[in-house]
């Protein structure tokens, strides 16, 4: 039966758990901002010029550059020409390699296949790798991401 | 005064204080069902006794150990070239890691073979599972302490996997990685969970394990209980405390074995600008889930070949989780083929996927 005496006790039962309710979402609120970690003010990379010069690349081969914080991949094709891709493999994250007896990109961790346009080929990559613009000016190479 | 009645007189005052005769009637009265499969029943004393010696070894590695991207690897160089014992120590912490997975995983399995999980023992099931992919965790987490370049590879793929999973995926990968890349702010992340996170669930989840299990006994098999005649027994106090010392002397030598004769390697350092090295593979737990996600293909229908795999070993697991509420036939207290059949089914997947994992030709 409804009495004041249980009105009031559910008033205060309610504002106590409302009470409680609060300080538990005000403790754990912070620290789950604090668990994800703030955006880096790093500016995002458009182009690099590489270290090496364009002689230094070899026909069928192909190095690691640093593209801001993530790794690309210079390759010059069994042709001569050079091409720059993201190193990054499309599947889960590994970086690729140039595999030379084979003339194409390669990641060693689940045998994902790139051609030499970046093309996923074979293995588990679902996309292709992304395609860098690569300039020669003069005794530089100079790589650009998108158009 | 005699040490006998120096024991005596000790006694009497903890007892008089926290009742300490209790505890001893308990341990005198406990016994342990013998049968076919008792022998099983050794295999989560087993695994208790290599987590000890994780924690001990844990401990002196963290007296060296830095965990930065700069000093992670030439520190735990330092422990195994400088310190006295380091290589011992390092390397008893790696075999005990991968052997207590081994026994863990037996333990696992002997019991869900046995059906030890029905009930009344849903909670301690639940629990184990929980313990399980705790020690999976500590095992990823550890991997990468050393900042070598497979545990950084290890670890870009293991993150990213988590990446996969719908809606909070890549807050996940966020959260696990301190920042978008796998970099120094990942380290510190794995080195807090793997020494102080991951310890502090395991002792409480642990501590539940235990408590139930001395409080509802050993589980007996489904056709013994079935019988009617009450098991043989024998005394936990000293008969099978006995044996389990045993065992873990065993455990001990083969330990001191592995870690003398085939001491753990520390590889070259992580260098984020390399091509992931050829012949890159994770430790041999996780090979049948690495070796899954080679043969996927790229689109299964509209979704991404690795989601599926994913999403596959999740229900796998979600599947061993709730086992105990799924099979009601062994809840009645009868045998269950079907999930007996599944558990066979597991089992291979896991041994076929893994052997082939170190025996495929060319990075197949």
């Amino acid at each position: 039966m409804e009495t004041p005496g249980n009105a009031r006790r559910g008033f205060v039962n309610v504002l106590l758990g409302g009470g409680i309710g609060a300080m538990m979402v005000s403790v754990l609120y912070p620290v789950l901002r604090f668990l994800i970690p703030p955006k880096s003010g790093e500016p995002t990379t458009s182009s690099v010029t590489l270290p090496w010069k364009p002689a230094e690349i070899r026909v069928n081969s192909g190095r690691i550059f640093k593209f801001g914080s993530q790794p690309g991949i210079l390759v010059r094709t069994p042709a001569g020409e050079l091409r720059a891709f993201g190193a990054i493999c499309t599947h889960l994250n590994c970086t690729v390699q140039y595999r030379e007896e084979k003339q194409d990109i390669w990641c060693a961790c689940h045998n994902g296949v790139y051609d030499l346009n970046g093309k996923n080929v074979s293995g588990p990559p679902p996309r292709p790798l992304e395609a860098y613009k690569t300039f020669v000016k003069g005794e530089q190479i100079v790589v650009n991401k998108g158009a | 005064m005699a040490l006998p009645r120096m024991v005596q007189r000790l006694t009497a005052w903890l007892d008089e204080r926290v009742n300490v005769t209790e505890i001893w009637e308990f341990v005198r009265h406990k016994v342990v069902p013998v049968h076919r499969h008792t022998v099983w029943y050794y295999f989560g004393g087993m695994t208790l006794f290599l987590f000890a010696i994780q924690v001990c070894t844990g401990i002196l590695l963290l007296l060296y150990y830095r965990p930065s991207a700069e000093e992670a690897y030439e520190s735990v160089q330092f422990i195994v070239t400088e310190v006295h014992f380091g290589w011992l120590i390092r390397s008893i912490h790696s075999w005990s890691a991968n052997l207590m997975i081994a026994t863990l995983m037996i333990h696992l399995f002997s019991v869900y073979f046995t059906q030890a999980y029905r009930k009344p023992r849903e909670l301690t099931w639940v629990s184990g599972m929980c313990l399980f992919g705790i020690a999976l965790f500590f095992g990823f987490s550890g991997y990468l302490l050393p900042w070598n370049a497979l545990a950084y590879f290890a670890t870009k793929v293991g993150t990213d996997v988590a990446g996969q999973v719908p809606v909070v995926g890549h807050l996940l990968t966020q959260i696990l990685r301190g920042g978008e890349e796998v970099t120094g702010a990942t380290l510190s992340r794995f080195y807090g969970i793997h020494v102080a996170i991951l310890p502090l669930l395991t002792t409480g989840i642990l501590g539940i394990h235990l408590f139930l299990v001395q409080k509802q006994g050993m589980s007996v098999p489904v056709e013994l209980e079935r019988s009617g005649s009450p098991p043989t027994t024998m005394p936990f106090f000293p008969n099978f405390l006995l044996r389990d010392l045993v065992g873990w002397l065993t455990a001990l030598a083969v330990l001191a074995a592995l870690a003398a004769y085939f001491p753990w390697e520390l590889g070259v350092k992580a260098d984020p600008f390399a091509p992931a090295p050829a012949g890159i593979r994770p430790e041999w737990y996780f090979m049948y889930m690495f070796q899954t996600l080679k043969y996927l293909p790229a689109k299964i229908g509209p979704l991404d070949g690795e989601l599926v795999g994913i999403m596959g070993f999740g229900l796998g697991g979600l599947f061993l989780l709730l086992v105990p509420f799924l099979d009601q036939r062994a809840a009645r207290g009868e045998k269950s083929p079907l999930f007996f059949w599944i558990g066979v089914g597991i089992v291979t997947y896991i041994v076929v996927l893994s052997v082939l994992g170190y025996v495929a030709p060319g990075g197949q």
